[in-house]
């Protein structure tokens, strides 16, 4: 069974699940270019890495959009660009109807109200001098929101809305293990109420234990405060519950973009493909006929991605023309979309 | 809703633990550490010395009822010369020259029957005797007070060489490392360039420069004088201070950029940065207080360079002013006026305070490095 007879197999409608509103981000020809210098005193750009090389999409109001990719293809460097974090190179990030990419100074501030992050690093992502309480009412302090004592009074809301002690409240960081760092991390991002969370890998750096509890209220939150996530991981298997749509990227592109189920059930892009042939499937009968689709060779250097498809050096069914255009991303079925020559 | 529900204290393992801040735990830390404890009631001694140091050349701080009372001065007032060198432990009325130095030695009665060596009036007991703990030079001047003054000026040359360091240091190494780019470049090539330069050199030649700075505007008026002047009050130290201060920052301004890199991209700072706070905040809240550590340890080990900085160039003529006392101008003159074997006390004494002070610095820099360190954090 090659994969592209399989895709051909099943290229029926997929039943939408969710019914999506507008747009909350809308994300157009997104480019993160990082300038590589050299010179010893007068330098100049020699060369950029491509983080992120043209991204369209949307995220929907109250959906989980997963963001999954190898290390390195630039998922962190998505979700830092449209929180404006990093200032994009090219392309526009639409908030709730305000361009992101041109604010500058107080009306970008106060955009930062309405989108936060969660990190991936739960150590790193506390600063070790400050008590939780002054880490928690960093965003309120900054924003100059209420007084002294309705900020503690938040604070030990916060705690007790992602499940901590408010007794707490005045240790340091070091003294919590690292689930409970990732709650503290939580309750600062929701300080300001923020519609918009992009999530960067929440999950990967705690124990296995742990991973459900934080998975859990994430989705309270979401469910409770109507929160929209943008959901970076770097595995497939561990976005299938938790997200409504994936997105798959490679090398700064997104390749395929789908509702969770389809995307699991009806990959079409050879990349995907192989990513989801190293996920071992429950049901023994279908593990035993699975076929891992090894990909040849290592993932090219975002500073001198390969010309045409950037997945033709390691795709097992790629044809002349995939080294001549690069394919655009379409939608094959509805709420699907793919960049692959061999599929639209 | 399992994951929402408030965790008991018992979950948490925290009320077991011992209430614990960044603070206590460098505290506890540090005072693991015996030798440094020992280092910093060793230094804060010589602080007290160098702090009451006028105090003890007025005060009688003896009062023994045979009569014996220590008074130093540099030069006790009415005091004879004491040929050639007082040793340790000896002793003079006032306005009497008890001869030679073994007659301090001996009882009134016995010091009779010796008229030739020591004198035969017997001193008035009411006189003021002067004792010289640590002996004197050949001038008569107490070696104890000496030492004591010499203090003032090595640990004057520790705090304000370690302070103007680490000032500079922060300031050039912070602004560099934050805004990166061409002006990180830029600032770095020039310590870069600094950093190539032979520091004791250039300290020599810049001490040689001001010296001639010093005689030529002697008198004269105008903000050039004005200078000179402050210099000469504080007995040479000002010029001093600026040669040293000059080139001593380098390090620490390398230091200070490479904490500001590693922390600038810190995930603490980005939420910062998330929530929309100011450079500033980011600057004061979330670096300075993360890379202040590191940066004390590096200055405090960097003070034994600067006292023996001050001593070598006070030593070959061109640290302190003449009269003005200091531990490496005293080593000096030890040399000078009779060398090792026939006055070693002089040799010895502030030796030995040199020495102290450097290693209880040294030792004091450790134990901080230890208290400060993250990694021993909270055991
Ligand atoms: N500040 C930066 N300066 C230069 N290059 C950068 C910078 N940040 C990221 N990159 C580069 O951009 C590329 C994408 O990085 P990014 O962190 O977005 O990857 P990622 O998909 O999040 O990977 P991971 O799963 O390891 O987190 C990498 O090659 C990285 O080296
Ligand atoms: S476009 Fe070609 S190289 Fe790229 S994924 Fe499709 S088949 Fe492979
Ligand atoms: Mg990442």
């Amino acid at each position: 069974m090659t994969n592209v007879a399989k895709s051909e197999k099943v290229m029926t409608a997929p039943a939408k699940k969710k019914d999506y509103g507008d747009p909350i981000v809308s994300v157009r020809g997104l480019k993160k270019h990082f300038p590589i210098k050299s010179g010893l005193i007068f330098q100049r750009e020699t060369a950029a890495v491509k983080a992120v090389d043209g991204l369209d999409f949307d995220i929907f109001r109250g959906e989980t959009l997963g963001l999954v990719g190898e290390s390195g293809c630039g998922k962190s460097t998505t979700g830092r660009t449209i929180l404006q974090l990093h200032r994009a190179t090219s392309g526009t990030v639409n908030f709730e109807g305000t361009e992101l990419t041109t604010l500058k100074g107080n009306s970008l501030r106060e955009m930062r109200r309405k989108m936060q992050i969660i990190f991936q690093d739960p150590y790193a992502s506390l600063n070790p001098r400050m008590s939780i309480s002054r880490i928690i009412s960093e965003p309120l302090v900054v924003h100059g929101i209420g007084s002294e004592r309705d900020r503690q009074k938040r604070v030990e809301e916060l705690l007790e809305r992602v499940g901590l002690n408010p007794f707490f409240a005045n240790r340091y960081p070091h003294e919590f293990s690292g689930g409970q760092r990732q709650r503290i991390g939580v309750a600062r991002a929701l300080a300001l109420e923020p519609s918009f969370i992009v999530c960067d890998e929440p999950i990967s750096a705690l124990d296995v234990s742990i991973q459900a509890q934080v998975v859990n209220l994430l989705q309270d939150l979401q469910r409770d405060m109507g929160l929209t996530y943008l959901f970076i991981a770097h595995d497939l298997s561990m976005v299938r519950h938790i997200c409504d749509r994936v997105a798959v990227m490679y090398l700064g592109k997104i390749v395929e973009m789908a509702e969770s189920e389809e995307l699991y059930t009806n990959p079409l892009h050879p990349y995907t493909q192989a990513l989801l042939s190293a996920v071992p499937v429950p049901d023994p009968d279908v593990e035993e006929n699975r076929q891992r689709i090894i990909l040849k060779g290592d993932l090219p250097s975002p500073a001198n991605p390969p010309v045409g498809c950037n997945f033709n050096t390691r795709c097992p069914v790629a044809i002349d023309v995939c080294f001549d255009w690069d394919p655009e991303l379409i939608e094959v079925l509805p709420g699907h979309w793919v960049a692959c020559h061999r599929v639209t | 809703m399992t994951a929402s529900k408030p965790i008991s204290l018992k979950d948490e393992g925290l009320e077991q633990k011992k209430r614990s801040t960044p603070m206590g735990d460098a505290l506890r830390q540090f005072r693991r550490n015996k030798m440094a404890v020992v280092a910093f009631f060793i230094i804060t001694f010589f602080i007290f010395m160098a702090v009451t140091a006028s105090l003890w050349s007025n005060i009688s701080f003896l009062d023994a009822p045979k009569g014996f009372k220590a008074r130093h001065t540099i030069n006790p007032a009415g005091l004879d010369r004491v040929d050639p060198y007082a040793e340790p432990g000896h002793c003079a009325r006032d306005g009497l020259d008890q001869g030679k130095a073994w007659c301090a030695l001996l009882t009134e009665e016995q010091r009779a029957r010796f008229p030739n060596s020591c004198r035969v009036e017997i001193p008035d007991p009411n006189q003021r005797q002067w004792c010289y703990i640590l002996g004197s030079d050949g001038g008569g001047k107490d070696w104890m007070t000496q030492t004591v003054y010499g203090a003032q000026v090595s640990l004057a040359v520790a705090f304000v060489g370690s302070s103007v360091s680490l000032l500079l240091g922060l300031v050039y190494g912070m602004v560099s490392g934050f805004y990166g780019g061409r002006i990180d470049n830029v600032m770095m090539r020039f310590v870069d360039f600094l950093y190539g330069i032979p520091g004791l050199v250039i300290i020599i030649i810049m001490q040689v420069y001001f010296r001639e700075i010093s005689s030529k505007y002697e008198d004269s008026s105008g903000i050039v004088g004005f200078i000179v002047e402050i210099n000469k009050d504080l007995g040479g130290l000002f010029f001093l201070f600026i040669a040293l201060g000059l080139l001593s920052w380098i390090g620490t301004a390398r230091l200070a950029r490479g904490q500001v890199l590693s922390y600038r991209e810190k995930e603490f700072v980005e939420a910062a940065r998330a929530v929309g706070a100011r450079d500033r905040r980011i600057i004061f809240v979330h670096l300075l207080p993360n890379i202040i550590g590191p940066l004390l340890v590096a200055e405090t080990l960097a003070i034994p360079g600067y006292i023996f900085a001050e001593a070598f160039l006070s030593y070959i003529g061109l640290g302190v002013q003449p009269g003005t006392p200091s531990w490496g101008e005293m080593i000096s003159r030890a040399g000078q006026e009779g060398g090792f074997y026939s006055n070693r006390h002089m040799i010895y004494v502030p030796s030995a305070a040199l020495v102290m002070l450097t290693l209880a610095f040294n030792f004091f820099g450790d134990g901080l490095r230890d208290a400060l360190d993250p990694r021993l954090r909270g055991r």
